[in-house]
């Protein structure tokens, strides 16, 4: 009997996993089909292999798809970088130092996790526009390394929290200053939670759409996100079959990030609640 | 523990792991040198644009020419802005909608998930995966492939015999897509979830089941209110995630929210009025409108949380 409901509910949750996936995994095969016969064909077995598909997507707008994706790689590692500095420096203050107003700032800090990016959008646009940074990289990596993302900062300083304090003292009489401790033994020991950082950086930036299209308008500085948007809104009808072939393109560095970034990101959500 | 966990104790006035203050202040100058990103990002990315965003809402402002103080025309044209109006009706249906059944679809796969069952590594991977995708441009784009007039969910329907419609292009079922996009991540709250029946110790339902409680008494005396917190969380995050969807409706609509602004959320409107317009006078005073909801539900929130949350501390 028991042997029976586990496997029953073995099927259940294949199933539901196999209509969750079902979309993804149909547009995969769609981009390598014909277009006459994405709208005829919900199955998932291909006849032949409409490579062109990839070829003419790739060369639909302005520029080669690769120059989009260089775009969307420059502007990832820049913020990665942004992000592993301004946050883990934040983070040893909040864990490890003692400063006037603590509580408060650390209560500010939480409360700008919260924060919707539409309450500031419009100033941070004026200013940034004033200092001619639109179609820069500049207003979507200058805010990563003011470690803005405090979620980040967060998620670390619950790392070091759990750190043993006695590497620190010990350093501390030897003569160390914050500087040497914080580089010497707080950061080879948070490895796991920068990786967490690189990661989530990682998917959010190149996922990230309302930032990247209000900042480039310029279609030499277009990331993936808006290339693809504006090659939906450039085509009409005709060409799914290279739209998802680009699209594909543009999921498949989020999914090569997932698959060895899991352990990751699994604990980063589970010990901070996500974001 | 969460963020949110944390605020709570903060307010409640426990000093937590924060109060140390063995030899008080001492740290002030590292403090600053360390904090010196932050506090700039503070001022100039994030509390500053807050301030003067709500200055701006009291302006006329095209950035062309400076702003010109308006008073409270701004606040008085919502008033009678119909497309504003019809803007938060969309938003609330999404919201509570939208939130409520994704959570019910995390918590439900994570009590399946939950109990030592093989391959849940896999199924867990299965199901977190959608709420990595989700909010990207090129899931946007399938989404109006397939709940178009000729898409693969028609095609589906036809398969068992029934004839489907435009759901994308029908006012009456544009949002219901959304929605289903929404529903469909419902994988982070999951994990979350799957964390917290974790730490939920199996001596309380082995004592439980020794007194005679039934699988049911148990779900409802023990894990219910062990995991409500986290409910709490997951409901509290996810509501203020959703107020702030945009990529979904503006790739699927076109930018435009339509047809008959059906999928005219919030943020797409304030788009459309501060970067489509260069409105940017009314669009602060839309932010700091949504800003006030956003608020005012997070609260209700917290108020209610009195009569469901159950906190062991």
């Amino acid at each position: 009997m028991t042997e029976l409901r586990k496997l029953l509910r073995h099927a259940g949750l294949l199933l539901l996993a196999l209509v969750m996936l079902y979309p993804v995994l149909w547009m995969v095969v769609s981009s390598l089909r014909p277009n006459n016969e994405i709208f005829r064909r919900p199955g998932l077995i291909l006849d032949s292999l409409q490579i062109q598909n990839y070829g003419e997507g790739w060369n639909a707008l302005a520029s080669p798809f690769g120059h989009y994706l260089a775009n969307s790689a420059i502007l990832v590692l820049a913020c990665i970088i942004g992000n592993l500095v301004s946050c883990s420096m934040a983070a040893y203050a909040f864990a490890r130092l003692d400063f006037t107003g603590k509580r408060l700032w650390f209560a500010i800090m939480l409360g700008t996790i919260m924060l919707p990016i539409h309450v500031i959008i419009v100033p941070q646009y004026i200013m940034f526009s004033q200092l001619d940074w639109v179609n820069t990289f500049l207003p979507l990596v200058v805010p990563k390394f003011l470690a803005t993302d405090a979620f980040f900062v967060f998620l670390m300083v619950q790392f070091i929290r759990g750190l043993p304090r006695e590497l620190d003292e010990a350093a501390r009489i030897d003569g160390c200053g914050h500087a040497r401790i914080f580089l010497r033994i707080i950061l080879p020991l948070m490895l796991p939670a920068l990786a967490t950082t690189v990661i989530f950086t990682f998917i959010w930036t190149w996922n990230d759409f309302f930032g990247q299209l209000i900042y480039l308008t310029d279609p030499e500085m277009y990331t993936v996100p808006v290339a693809l948007r504006s090659f939906v809104d450039a085509t009409v009808q005709t060409s799914w079959g290279s739209m998802f072939a680009m699209s594909v393109v543009s999921l498949a560095p989020v999914f090569l990030a997932f698959l060895v970034g899991q352990r990751y990101l699994i604990r980063g959500i589970a010990t901070t609640g996500g974001k | 523990m969460s963020a949110l966990g944390e605020l709570q104790r903060m307010r409640k006035g426990s000093r937590g792991t924060l109060g140390v203050a063995r030899e008080p202040k001492k740290d002030n100058k590292a403090a600053f040198a360390f904090l010196l990103p932050w506090f700039a990002g503070l001022l100039f990315i994030t509390a500053g644009p807050i301030a003067a965003s709500f200055v701006l809402g009291f302006t006329d402002y095209n950035l062309i020419q400076p702003p010109v103080f308006n008073g409270l025309d701004n606040w008085m044209r919502m008033l009678g802005d119909a497309r504003l109006h019809k803007a938060l009706g969309v938003t609330l249906v999404y919201v509570l909608v939208s939130v409520p059944l994704q959570l019910a679809c995390a918590l439900a796969l994570a009590l399946l998930l939950d109990k030592g069952l093989r391959g849940l590594a896999f199924y867990r991977s299965a199901f977190y995966l959608p709420s990595l995708l989700g909010s990207s441009v090129a899931i946007a784009v399938l989404w109006r492939q397939i709940f178009g007039a000729d898409g693969l969910f028609n095609q589906v329907l036809s398969m068992a015999g029934i004839e489907g419609k435009g759901w994308i292009s029908d006012p009456d079922s544009a949002l219901s897509t959304l929605i289903v996009l929404n529903v469909w991540t419902f994988g982070a709250p999951m994990v979350i979830f799957l964390a917290g029946l974790r730490q939920i110790p199996a001596m309380y339902y082995e004592a439980a089941a020794t007194d005679g409680a039934g699988k049911w008494t148990q779900f409802r005396r023990i894990t219910i209110p062990l995991l409500s917190p986290i409910v709490f969380f997951n409901l509290v995050l996810q509501v203020i995630h959703a107020f702030q969807s945009f990529t979904q409706a503006f790739v699927v609509s076109g930018g435009s929210g339509g047809p008959s602004d059906s999928t005219l959320f919030y943020t797409l409107y304030l788009y459309q009025r501060g970067f489509g317009n260069f409105d940017m006078g009314y669009a602060s005073a839309l932010a700091w409108l949504l800003l006030v909801i956003i608020a005012a539900f997070t609260a209700i929130n917290f108020w209610a949380a009195k009569f469901w949350v159950v906190y062991d501390d």
